[in-house]
């Protein structure tokens, strides 16, 4: 048996020789790799990636090797985390299965539901979606109605999932369906797993106010879902759906680190739109304090996440921390677009045409896109609703039922 | 650059606390203030302090020191925080230390370090003379007259002035106020003829001082460094201040966070306690993300500090925004923690009152926000 130490060699020479170097910078904007049956590759680099670490069991590394994970200790996953941060290795590719839906199903899937589910996952043969969200029920995510109506050997689901993230690209589906409408909400609910190619299911995009967009809206017209792609026990879905939500708000942090350094750089945008200091209005150096100030702020947030990372490699409970990533990031990028559109003027106006320089337009894009993320993922005050309960401790209230 | 505290600056971090809470805790500090203290702290208790090492934490072993770096001190100054002990360790040792080890002659420094490490002598940083800090802004003149110089004005809100056995003044010998050329650096005695020192009274109870010096006459050997070339010391001394000074705030901004939230969980109204309204959980939670993310920036701020690998405009950077965030949490939290506590937080039987106090003096210390947003700006640009 090797050490801790002769795993974190061999790793890194690993990695040295076999993530290439294009895969070591930030990530572009339109450069994700999503897996799945038709996973799609910009460039001959990505898909050596892709495959080397697929063939290597990394893709999830600390999952059993019999169910096609890499059978890494938590120990050795920590070491080989800490190794791809060193790099700067780009994640090879997105997945929610991996991220989300691998984790509940090792925990609460049966036995033949592991051997089926989590090999082709784990080979990133299968794209993910989620269909927990439905029209009405906002964060309210229990109220949801889209039901399972037992039928022997099988299940016919009605009713549709909105905010369905490339609903239309996806091959499987995990999703939250009411299967007993009598009882208190939370008790009534289940969790399947869908083949998106079932007859009877359409997702549409849904366009936003910045434009076409990765949404969908998912229909479901007398879909048959088969009784052993139902995860976990009958009406146990909300339990499973908790322990997936606290999955995805890990996912999205780490997800924000990496696309962090590479959108719109605050300083340097300043820098060229702004009037030289000497030239300068009193109204353009308010404006350009407010710039500075959101980017110390920027610069807040990603020295935290890397104290959390610190932490927790020190062995310290970082769950509150963890609790404010999403919050933090996403109202801070709000703010930091409202600067941006401020400090373009008339240029961040644009909506198309040869008028506006391209990156002009991509900001005006972002600005409203902006508007999505303290919604999409659990809304701020979800979030605040999470911190003020777990992390603070605060009582229950009186003021309604909180969130996810 | 760890984010961390290592285990020994851990260790250090948990008797700063235990013996704060038992010398000096809250009631020590509203003690000096009724009884109204004129040096602001007490002397018995900066004895302990000094000998329990603090004053040495900072320095290279060759000075006397314990080369235990800027983030151990800032383990301890974060503890001082909770309790607001009052001590001259900023003004004395980190301040005035730091300028006499970057800018002071061999002879200077085996004058003064031992004495400052020892609690036997201390000196008080004269910088500013306009209601905000600003370091270039100097005025205060400096002219040479035989082998010596002649100063000549007046200084505002130095810290821990009275009672100081010396002042290192930032003065100027060339160049105008606003430029950071022409500004020297003396060590000037207490006693020395023409130099008055009365006190300012602050709302932190703490020791601030006017400073006048009326042509004062002092020898070449007081100058420390070259003349007209002081800035660069002074500016890296103050970040240092600035640092430490932002470690303080965050212990005193958890301090208060940490009494806010037992009393939204004990306070009860409509028959239930205050904390279950979702009204004052948002608050909270808010409260809560900011503390967060002001400890990321002092403990990046301090690491810098100890970094001999960064550049001096990326260690003033550092220092900037960890002062920045630091204030900037200390002030939204503090104001929370008043209306939190309702009319309660508005007497002075609380010590809410102390807190919001100590911490409006803190921040304007050494660099308010607006000062340190342009000066994080102005080198981030000036970088690129």
């Amino acid at each position: 048996m090797s050490t801790l130490e002769d795993f974190r060699r061999e790793t890194r020479a690993w990695l040295e020789a076999n993530c290439p170097a294009s895969m070591r910078t930030g990530m572009p904007d339109g450069e994700l790799v999503w897996g799945g049956r038709t996973v799609e590759f910009k460039t001959e680099d990505q898909r050596l990636w892709f495959e080397r670490m697929r063939d290597k069991g990394w893709f999830c590394p600390d999952w059993p090797a019999e169910y096609g994970g890499g059978g890494l200790t938590p120990e050795q996953n920590a070491v080989l985390e800490s190794e791809l941060r060193r790099l700067r290795c780009r994640p090879p590719q997105i997945n929610l299965g991996i991220w989300m839906l691998g984790p509940v199903i090792l925990e609460f899937g049966s036995e033949e539901q592991k051997r089926e589910l989590l090999p082709p996952m784990a080979r990133g043969e299968i794209r993910w979606c989620q269909g927990f969200s439905e029209p009405n029920a906002g964060s309210d995510l229990a109220s949801l109605k889209t039901s399972a109506v037992d039928a022997g050997d099988h299940f016919v689901v009605n009713g549709t999932k909105i905010w369905t993230s490339y609903g239309d690209k996806s091959d499987w589906m995990y999703m939250l369906v009411r299967t007993n409408p009598d009882v208190p909400k939370q008790q009534g609910i289940s969790l399947l797993v869908v083949d998106m190619s079932s007859p009877g299911i359409e997702a549409r995009p849904i366009d936003l106010i910045s434009g076409k967009s990765s949404f969908c809206q998912v229909f479901f017209d007398n879909v048959k879902v088969p009784k052993r792609q139902l995860i976990g026990p009958l009406n146990g879905g909300w339990t499973l759906a908790k322990a997936l939500l606290q999955h995805e708000r890990r996912a999205m942090s780490k997800f924000g680190e990496f696309s962090l350094p590479t959108h719109f750089d605050l300083l340097s945008i300043a820098g060229t739109y702004l009037p030289a200091q000497a030239a300068s209005s009193p109204a353009d150096v308010a404006l350009r304090q407010r710039a500075y100030a959101m980017a110390m702020d920027e610069m807040a947030y990603s020295l935290t996440a890397q104290r959390m990372g610190e932490e927790a490699r020190a062995r310290r409970n970082v769950s509150g921390l963890m609790s404010i990533m999403k919050l933090v990031h996403s109202e801070q990028e709000k703010d930091k677009f409202e600067v941006l559109v401020d400090v373009l003027g008339h240029r961040a106006l644009g909506w198309e045409g040869d008028a506006f320089e391209p990156q002009e337009l991509a900001l005006t894009k972002a600005w409203l896109g902006s508007f999505a993320q303290t919604i999409a993922g659990g809304s701020s005050e979800v979030q605040l609703n999470v911190i003020a309960k777990r992390v603070l401790e605060l009582p229950e209230g009186n003021s309604g039922k909180q969130g996810k | 650059m760890s984010l961390v505290y290592s285990e020994e600056q851990q260790l250090l971090a948990d008797t700063a606390a235990e013996f704060l809470m038992a010398k000096s805790p809250v009631t020590a500090q509203r003690k000096l203030r009724d009884e109204g203290a004129a040096e602001g702290f007490d002397a018995a208790l900066w004895r302990e302090m000094v000998d329990m090492g603090w004053s040495a934490i900072p320095f290279p072993e060759a000075l006397g020191g314990l080369e235990f770096g800027c983030k151990g001190l800032g383990a301890v100054f974060e503890q001082i925080g909770r309790n607001l002990s009052a001590s001259p360790l900023l003004s004395s040792v980190v301040l005035g230390g730091a300028v006499i080890e970057l800018a002071g002659s061999e002879a200077q420094q085996a004058a003064w370090m031992a004495a400052l490490i020892g609690g036997d002598k201390r000196v008080a940083l004269a910088v500013d003379e306009t209601p905000r800090h600003d370091p270039a802004a100097v005025a205060l003149r400096a002219t040479r007259a035989g082998d010596g110089y002649v100063l000549t004005g007046t200084k505002a809100f130095v810290a821990d002035g009275l009672g100081a056995d010396a002042f290192i003044v930032a003065a100027r010998t060339g160049g105008q106020p606003g430029e950071q050329g022409g500004i020297s650096l003396f060590i000037v005695a207490a006693d020395a003829a023409g130099v008055q020192v009365s006190p300012m009274k602050t709302l932190d109870s703490r020791n601030h001082a006017t400073l006048v010096l009326n042509e004062v006459r002092v020898g070449a050997a007081a100058r420390l460094g070259a003349e007209g070339e002081g800035f660069a010391a002074l500016d890296a001394a103050l970040d240092r201040g600035r640092v430490c000074l932002a470690a303080e705030l965050l212990g005193a901004t958890q301090s208060l966070f940490d009494t806010t939230i037992e009393y939204l969980k004990t306070r009860v109204q409509f028959d239930v306690p205050i904390g279950s309204f979702q009204a004052l959980q948002h608050r909270a939670a808010w409260c809560y993300a900011h503390l967060q993310l002001a400890r990321s920036t002092v403990m990046a701020g301090l690491a810098a500090m100890d970094d001999p690998t960064l550049d001096a405009a990326t260690r003033a950077r550092m220092a900037s925004l960890a002062k920045w965030k630091a204030g900037d949490a200390a002030h939204r939290i503090s104001r929370e923690a008043v209306q939190l506590h309702g009319g309660m937080g508005v007497t002075d039987e609380l010590d809410v009152g102390l807190y919001l106090k100590r911490i409006r003096v803190a921040q304007a210390s050494l660099g308010d926000g607006d000062f340190h947003v342009q000066r994080y700006g102005d080198l981030s640009t000036a970088e690129a």
